[in-house]
C-alpha cells in the first residue's frame, strides 16, 4: 500500500494533466480565431463583396461572385437536400423503432462519417460525366447527398423531444395519425427542424473538396445552375497556395467572411433552439 | 411563438372519413410517405457505390493488382502504385489520434469528473466552435501559423532531443507528414472529446461513489471504476475520429507538402489518399487516371463504413448495457 501522501500527490498530478488537456485542445482555438480576425480584417471592405476577383499584383479585387456563388450552391443543395433529410429525420422520429427503421438510422449513422470528397466523386459520375462538363448543379448535388444523412439523424432527435402526452392527446381526441403528426409534433418540432437545417447549411457552406472537381472554379458572374461557379471555400483554397503574398491576404479576408457567414448560421440555429424549447416548456 | 396548437383539431370530425375496418386513407399515405423518405437514405448509399464503382471501373479493368503493391504513381506513363498515399494517410491518422487521444480524454475527464461544473458550458461551447470550422479554415492557419512553427521551433527541438529516433531526423521543412498529423489532430479532437463526454455520462454514479467510499482518490475511482467502464466508449470515440482522420481532406492536402514518396521521417513531405484525389481528379490525363483515383476513393469508403460501423457499435454497446461494457 502507497502511502496516502503519494496518492494525493499522484490525484492532483493527474487533475493537473487533464487540465492541460483543456488547455492544450483550446489554445488551437484561440490562435485561428485571433488569426483569422486580425489578418483578415485590414482586407475586408465594401467592395471585396461586391468586386470581383482581380489579378496578381493588381489593386483591389474582390471576392464577390464566390460569395453569390456559395449562395447559389447552398440554395440548390437545399432544395433536394432539405426535404430528404428532414423527411428521413420525421421518418425516423415516428416509425423508426421497427427493422427497418432502425436499418435506416444506422445506414445514416454510418454514412454520416463518409469522407466528403468521396461524395464529391459520386456528383463527378451522376452529373459531370453525363453534361461533359463543370456545373454548380453537380457541386449542389454532393453537398445535397452530405447533408441528408447528418439532418435526418439531428432531426430525429429534436422531433423527439417533443412530449409524448400532447401526441397521445390529439390521438384521444380522435385526431388520425398522420394528422396528429403534421399537425401536433412536427409543428411544436418546428423550431427544432428549423436548428437542424440551418446547421446543415451551416456544414455545407463550409465544404471544399467535394467542389473542387464538380463546380470548378469561375473567375466572372455566374448565375446559370449548369456553368462552372466560384465559391468562397474554393477560392480560399486556391489563393491560399498561390505563392503570393498579395492573394494570401486575400484567403485570410475570405476565411473571415466565411468564418462569419458559418458563425451566423450557427449562431441563427442556436436561437431557433431556445426559441423552440422556450415555447412548449 | 406562442401558437395554440389546438387549432387543427376541430376540423377531424368534418373531415376524413373514417373506415371501420383497419387505418384510414390518410394514415396509409402518411405512413407510405415516411417509408419513402427512409427507403431515399438507403436508396442514397447505393447510389454512391453504384457511381463511386462506375467512375472507377477504367482503372479496375485495367489491373488493380498494383494499386496497392506499388508505390510508383505516374499517371503520364500509366503506373499507379497507390502505396505512398496509403502510407501518408495511415502515418498522419496514427499521429492525429496518439495526439488527440490523450488530449480529448483528458478533457472530456476534467469537466465531468475533476473540474469546476461552471467550466462546461464554456468549454462545450468552445469545442463546438472547432467542430464548426470549416476545414478550409484549418488548412489555411495550418500553412501559415502550424508550418512556420514546426519549421523554425517544434521540429529542430525534435531533433535535437530525440533525433536518435528515425521518426524525427531529416530537415525540418514544416510540410509533411508532423505538420498535416498535428492538424488533423486539432480537427478530430471535437469528435473524439464530444462523444467521450457521452460515454463518461453513462457511467452509473454508483460506481465512482462506490470507489470514493473504499477511500480512493479522485483519480483513483477515476482508473478503477469509470474508466474500466467507458474503455469501449472511448475506444469506439477513437475509432470515429479515426474515420475523421482517414479522409479529412483540404487541412491535410495544404500542409502534407504532395510528395508522392515514402519516408520514415515524420519531418519529411508525403501525400494521402483525399489529397491526391483533390488535387489529381479535375486535371486527370485520361480515364483510367479518373478511374484510378475513384478506386483510392472507393477504398476510403469502404475503410470509413467499417471503422464508423464498428465505432457505432461500440458507443451504443456501453449506452445500452452496463453488465456487457463491465466484462469486456
Amino acid at each position: 500500500m502507497r502511502s496516502l501522501l503519494l496518492r494525493r500527490i499522484r490525484n492532483h498530478l493527474m487533475t493537473a494533466l487533464c487540465g492541460l488537456g483543456v488547455l492544450l485542445a483550446l489554445a488551437p482555438l484561440a490562435s485561428l480565431l485571433w488569426l483569422v480576425v486580425s489578418r483578415g480584417l485590414p482586407g475586408l471592405s465594401l467592395s471585396f463583396f461586391t468586386a470581383l476577383p482581380t489579378p496578381v499584383g493588381e489593386p483591389g479585387g474582390g471576392v464577390g461572385n464566390a460569395v453569390v456563388g456559395t449562395g447559389m450552391l447552398v440554395s440548390l443543395a437545399c432544395l433536394l437536400g432539405l426535404p430528404l433529410g428532414v423527411g428521413a429525420g420525421v421518418f425516423l422520429a415516428e416509425r423508426g423503432d421497427g427493422l427497418f427503421g432502425r436499418t435506416v438510422r444506422f445506414t445514416a449513422e454510418v454514412f454520416s462519417g463518409v469522407p466528403s470528397i468521396v461524395v464529391g466523386i459520386v456528383a463527378y459520375g451522376l452529373v459531370v460525366v453525363p453534361m461533359h462538363h463543370f456545373s454548380a448543379l453537380a457541386g449542389a448535388l454532393a453537398l445535397a447527398l452530405l447533408m441528408v444523412p447528418t439532418l435526418s439523424r439531428s432531426t430525429e432527435e429534436l422531433v423527439r423531444l417533443v412530449p409524448g402526452s400532447l401526441r397521445e392527446a390529439s390521438l384521444a381526441l380522435g385526431v388520425p395519425q398522420w394528422k396528429t403528426s403534421l399537425r401536433i409534433v412536427l409543428r411544436t418540432a418546428r423550431g427544432g427542424i428549423v436548428t437542424a437545417a440551418l446547421l446543415a447549411v451551416a456544414r455545407a457552406a463550409g465544404e471544399t473538396a467535394p467542389l473542387l472537381f464538380t463546380t470548378l472554379n469561375n473567375q466572372y458572374w455566374n448565375l446559370r445552375p449548369d456553368q462552372p461557379t466560384a465559391s468562397l471555400t474554393v477560392q480560399i483554397f486556391n489563393y491560399a497556395i498561390s505563392p503570393y503574398e498579395d492573394w494570401h491576404q486575400k484567403a485570410w479576408s475570405a476565411a473571415l467572411v466565411l468564418l462569419l457567414v458559418v458563425g451566423g448560421l450557427n449562431l441563427l440555429a442556436r436561437i431557433a433552439m431556445r426559441n423552440s424549447l422556450g415555447s412548449h416548456r | 411563438m406562442n401558437r395554440s396548437p389546438a387549432a387543427p383539431l376541430p376540423r377531424v370530425s368534418g373531415g376524413a372519413a373514417r373506415s371501420a375496418h383497419g387505418p384510414n386513407l390518410g394514415d396509409r399515405a402518411w405512413s407510405g410517405l415516411l417509408g419513402l423518405l427512409g427507403g431515399a437514405v438507403l436508396l442514397i448509399v447505393g447510389v454512391v457505390v453504384l457511381a463511386l464503382v462506375h467512375v472507377a471501373r477504367p482503372a479496375l479493368k485495367a489491373g488493380a493488382g498494383t494499386f496497392v503493391s506499388s508505390s510508383d504513381w505516374d499517371p503520364v506513363s500509366g503506373s499507379f502504385g497507390a502505396l505512398p498515399f496509403i502510407y501518408g494517410t495511415v502515418v498522419t491518422s496514427v499521429v492525429a489520434i496518439l495526439v488527440a487521444v490523450p488530449i480529448s480524454v483528458g478533457l472530456a475527464l476534467f469537466l465531468q469528473e475533476m473540474g469546476p461544473r461552471k467550466l462546461r458550458p464554456v468549454v462545450s461551447f468552445g469545442i463546438e466552435t472547432l467542430a464548426a470550422i470549416p476545414s478550409v479554415i484549418y488548412g489555411l492557419w495550418g500553412l501559415f501559423v502550424l508550418v512556420p512553427a514546426l519549421r523554425d521551433h517544434l521540429e529542430p527541438f525534435l531533433g535535437r532531443t530525440l533525433g536518435f529516433l528515425p521518426v524525427f531526423r531529416g530537415a525540418p521543412i514544416g510540410l509533411g507528414y508532423l505538420a498535416a498529423g498535428l492538424i488533423l489532430a486539432v480537427m478530430i479532437l471535437p469528435t473524439i472529446a464530444s462523444v467521450t463526454t457521452e460515454v463518461l455520462k453513462t457511467v452509473p454514479a454508483s460506481l465512482k461513489e462506490g470507489a470514493l467510499a473504499l477511500g480512493a482518490t479522485r483519480w483513483e475511482a477515476i482508473r478503477m471504476a469509470i474508466l474500466p467502464y467507458s474503455r469501449a466508449g472511448i475506444l469506439g470515440a477513437t475509432l470515429l475520429g479515426l474515420g475523421r482522420a482517414l479522409g479529412e481532406t483540404m487541412a491535410v492536402t495544404m500542409v502534407i507538402g504532395n510528395s508522392p514518396t515514402i519516408s520514415p521521417s515524420l519531418f519529411a513531405a508525403g501525400y494521402s489518399l483525399p489529397a491526391v484525389i483533390a488535387n489529381e481528379f479535375a486535371e486527370a490525363t485520361g480515364d483510367v487516371h479518373t478511374g484510378a483515383l475513384a478506386g483510392l476513393a472507393l477504398v476510403l469508403f469502404g475503410v470509413s463504413l467499417i471503422l464508423n460501423s464498428a465505432a457505432r457499435l461500440l458507443v451504443r454497446m456501453v449506452a445500452s448495457g452496463p453488465s456487457r461494457a463491465v466484462a469486456s
